[in-house]
C-alpha cells in the first residue's frame, strides 16, 4: 500500500528534504532578523526587559479578557503605534500576521459564520445564512488572535532572548529553569545547524528520489543521530560545566536597573491594562 | 433550523479542518482561542506534572540534569520541526514526546516537551503564552503518559532488540498524540458553552464539542498522530541496529519504576478522573448534544448524574453519539464519520486503560494484546 501511493506522489514526495530545510533556515533568519531589530534604537528597545515581560503578559491578559470589540480593536492598534515607535520596519507585524492568518484562524472560523445559532444578518446562495452571532464570534477570535500574536512579537523582536531569560526571574521562575531554558535556546542552534548540515549532505549526495519508505527511514536516521549527539553533548557539556566549577547550584548575572522611565512605562502599560478590562467588561 | 445548510455546514468543516492540519504543527494553541479561566485551570492541572518532572530529574539526575534535560529539550524543538511523510500523501509534524518519553521516563519528559513549548511560545510566536498551560498538558503531559504506559506493556521482559518494542512506540506515539487531539478538542469544544457574551456570542473558539472534538481527533489521527508514531518506532528500530547503548541507558530509570508503574500513574489518573468529573464538561457535555431537543431533560440528566462518576463517563461517551443519530443528521454516511470518530476516541481510551491495567498487575502477561 504504501508503494503505490508513494509512486503515484513521488513527485510531491522529492520536496520533503528541501520543506524541512527551508524550515530550518527559516528559523535561523528569524532569530537574525530578531537580533537585528532589537538592537536598533526605539521605544520597547530602550525599556527595561522586566517591564516588557510584565507590561507583554499583562496586555496579553487584557486581550484575553475582554469582552468587547473595541477594545480589542483599540489594544491592536496601540501595538502597531508601539511596533512604529520601536523601529520595527512599517507593516511588518501587518503582513506577518494578516497574511498568515486567514489561512489558519480565519479556515477555523469560517464554518461559524454558518452554524452559529442566531438571527440572520446576510443570505447567500445555497441557502447559506450568515448570522450576526456567527459574524461577531469570528471577529472576536481574529481580532483576539492577531493582537496576541503581534504583543508577543512586538516583545520578541525588541528584547534579546538572554535578557528575556534574566527578566523571566523576576517573575519567580526559578533559576534552574533559566538556565535550562537558555542552554536549551543555545544548542537550539546548534541542534537546527546539525541537522542542517545532515539534510544537505544527503541531498548532495543523491540522484533519484525518496520513496515515502526510504524518507522515513532518513528522517528516522536523522533523529536518532542527532538524539545520540544531544546525549553525549550533554554529557560532554556537563564535564566542561563542572571542569569550571559547577557544583549544581546556579549564579545568574541580574543587571537590571529600573530608571524612572521605566517605571513610568510601567504604569501607563498596566494603566491600559486596567482600563482595557474595565472598559471591555 | 436550516436543514439544508446542515449538510453544507459539516463539509465546510472537515474541509475547512483536513486543510489547517495537513500543513501545520500538530496542536499549538495560540493566544485568543481559550478563555483566560480555562487558561488558568490548565496551568493548574499542569503544574503537579511539572513538580513531578523537576522532583524526579533532581532524584535520577542530579547535578547531570541541567545539561541533559537542555539537550534533550532542543531536541524535541527541532524535531518538530521536521516534515515527516505519512502514508496517503502528505506530510505532518511529529512531537518528539514519545521518544523523549522512551529515552528518559514520562516524568522527564513532561519537562523536556514543555521547555521546548515555552521556546516556542516566547521566541518564535509558535503557540500562545496563556495558552501555554493547556499546550503543555496536550503535548507535554498527555503524549509522554500515555506513550509511554504502552510503550512499557509492549516491551516488558523482551530484550531490547525485540520487534515488539517498535509496535509498542508505534502504538503508543499514536495513541498518545490522538489522545491529545481530543483534549485539545475538548478544550476548544467547551469555550462556546462556558463563555458568551450576554446574546449568546461565543467569545473565544466557536465550536461547541460535537464538531470540535472531531475536528481535532480526525485530522490528528490520520496525520500527526501517524507520524509521531512511525517516527517513535523507526528511532527505537534505528538504536536497535547502530545504538543499542542508548536503550540500554533508558532501561535504567525504566526498571527502576517498573516496582511502581501503577503508583506513578496513580496521580496523573486520578487528575484525569477528577479533570473528567469535576468539570462543568461532564454535565455539559450531554447538554450540547441534547439541548436542541429540550432543556427539562438537560436539567433532569444534571441532577442524576453527579452522585455517579462511572455514570457520568458513560454519559460523556454515549450522549454525542445520541445526539448524531442518523435521523438527526440526515445523512447516512456523516453519521457514520461521526460514529466512527467517537469509535476511535472510545477504543483508544479502552485501550489506553487496558494498557495500564496490564502494565499495573505485573503478573499478567502481554500476551492479552494480540
Amino acid at each position: 500500500m504504501e508503494n503505490t501511493s508513494s509512486l503515484k506522489r513521488s513527485s510531491k514526495r522529492s520536496d520533503i528534504l528541501e520543506h524541512t530545510l527551508h524550515g530550518i533556515t527559516e528559523t535561523l533568519e528569524q532569530a537574525l532578523f530578531a537580533e537585528e531589530i532589537s538592537a536598533r534604537a526605539g521605544l520597547f528597545q530602550s525599556l527595561d526587559a522586566r517591564v516588557k515581560v510584565i507590561s507583554i503578559l499583562a496586555l496579553l491578559i487584557g486581550v484575553a479578557l475582554s469582552h468587547s470589540l473595541f477594545v480589542l480593536l483599540a489594544i491592536y492598534f496601540l501595538t502597531l503605534l508601539f511596533a512604529w515607535t520601536s523601529a520595527i520596519p512599517a507593516g511588518f507585524l501587518i503582513k506577518r500576521v494578516w497574511l498568515a492568518l486567514p489561512f489558519f484562524t480565519g479556515l477555523i472560523v469560517l464554518p461559524a459564520l454558518f452554524i452559529t445559532p442566531g438571527p440572520a444578518f446576510l443570505h447567500l446562495p445555497l441557502g447559506l445564512i450568515i448570522t450576526q452571532t456567527g459574524l461577531t464570534s469570528a471577529a472576536f477570535l481574529l481580532l483576539r488572535v492577531s493582537t496576541s500574536v503581534s504583543l508577543t512579537l512586538l516583545l520578541i523582536l525588541t528584547t534579546p532572548w538572554n535578557t528575556v531569560l534574566s527578566a523571566l526571574g523576576v517573575l519567580r521562575v526559578p533559576d534552574v529553569f533559566i538556565l535550562i531554558l537558555g542552554m536549551t535556546y543555545r544548542y537550539i542552534y546548534l541542534l537546527l545547524h546539525t541537522a542542517n548540515d545532515m539534510f544537505l549532505s544527503r541531498k548532495s549526495r543523491m540522484v533519484g528520489r525518496l520513496n515515502t519508505s526510504e524518507n522515513q527511514k532518513m528522517l528516522a536516521a536523522v533523529s536518532a543521530t542527532l538524539l545520540d549527539k544531544s546525549l553525549s553533548l550533554s554529557s560532554e557539556v556537563y564535564l566542561a560545566m563542572q571542569s569550571r566549577g559547577y557544583r549544581g547550584t546556579i549564579v545568574t548575572l541580574k543587571s537590571f536597573r529600573m530608571q524612572s522611565k521605566d517605571w513610568l512605562w510601567l504604569f501607563v502599560f498596566l494603566g491600559i491594562t486596567t482600563l482595557s478590562i474595565v472598559l471591555g467588561r | 433550523m436550516f436543514l439544508k445548510s446542515r449538510t453544507i455546514k459539516f463539509f465546510l468543516i472537515y474541509y475547512a479542518a483536513l486543510l489547517i492540519w495537513l500543513g501545520t504543527t500538530a496542536m499549538h494553541i495560540p493566544d485568543g482561542y481559550l478563555s483566560p479561566l480555562t487558561c488558568l485551570i490548565m496551568f493548574l492541572i499542569v503544574l503537579p506534572f511539572w513538580v513531578i518532572g523537576i522532583r524526579k530529574i533532581r532524584e535520577t539526575m542530579n547535578a547531570r540534569s541541567v545539561p541533559l534535560i537542555a539537550l534533550l529539550s532542543a531536541f524535541s524543538f527541532v524535531i518538530m520541526m521536521f516534515n515527516f511523510p505519512v502514508p496517503g500523501g502528505t506530510t505532518a509534524h511529529a512531537i518528539g514526546a514519545t521518544i523523549a518519553a522512551i529515552i528518559l521516563g514520562p516524568e522527564a519528559a513532561t519537562i523536556v516537551v514543555s521547555i521546548a513549548l515555552i521556546i516556542q511560545a516566547f521566541f518564535f510566536g509558535d503557540g500562545g503564552i496563556t495558552a501555554l498551560g493547556a499546550n503543555s498538558f496536550n503535548m507535554a503531559v498527555t503524549v509522554p503518559y500515555i506513550s509511554y504506559a504502552i510503550y512499557r506493556a509492549f516491551s516488558k521482559n523482551q530484550p531490547l532488540t525485540s520487534p515488539r518494542r517498535l509496535v509498542g512506540a508505534a502504538i503508543g506515539g499514536w495513541t498518545g498524540v490522538t489522545v491529545a487531539a481530543f483534549f485539545a478538542g475538548v478544550e476548544f469544544g467547551i469555550q462556546p458553552l462556558l463563555f458568551k457574551s450576554a446574546n449568546g456570542t461565543p467569545l473565544y473558539a466557536p465550536y461547541p464539542l460535537s464538531i470540535s472534538i472531531p475536528a481535532m481527533v480526525i485530522p490528528h489521527a490520520i496525520l500527526a498522530s501517524v507520524a509521531e508514531g512511525l517516527l517513535a518506532a523507526l528511532v527505537v528500530a534505528y538504536l536497535q541496529r547502530s545504538n543499542i547503548a542508548v536503550l540500554q541507558a533508558a532501561e535504567k530509570p525504566a526498571v527502576l519504576s517498573e516496582v511502581g508503574i501503577w503508583q506513578k500513574l496513580r496521580v496523573p489518573l486520578i487528575i484525569l478522573i477528577a479533570l473528567i468529573v469535576a468539570t462543568p464538561l461532564g454535565l455539559l457535555a450531554p447538554g450540547t448534544a441534547w439541548g436542541e431537543w429540550g432543556t427539562e431533560q438537560l436539567a433532569s440528566q444534571g441532577l442524576s448524574f453527579i452522585p455517579s462518576g462511572l455514570e457520568k463517563l458513560s454519559g460523556l461517551w454515549g450522549a454525542p453519539l445520541a445526539g448524531y443519530n442518523l435521523r438527526a443528521l440526515g445523512n447516512a454516511s456523516l453519521g457514520y464519520l461521526l460514529s466512527a470518530v467517537l469509535g476511535i476516541v472510545v477504543v483508544t481510551i479502552v485501550v489506553w486503560l487496558f494498557t495500564m491495567l496490564i502494565t499495573a498487575g505485573g503478573k499478567t502477561r502481554e500476551r492479552k494484546n494480540s
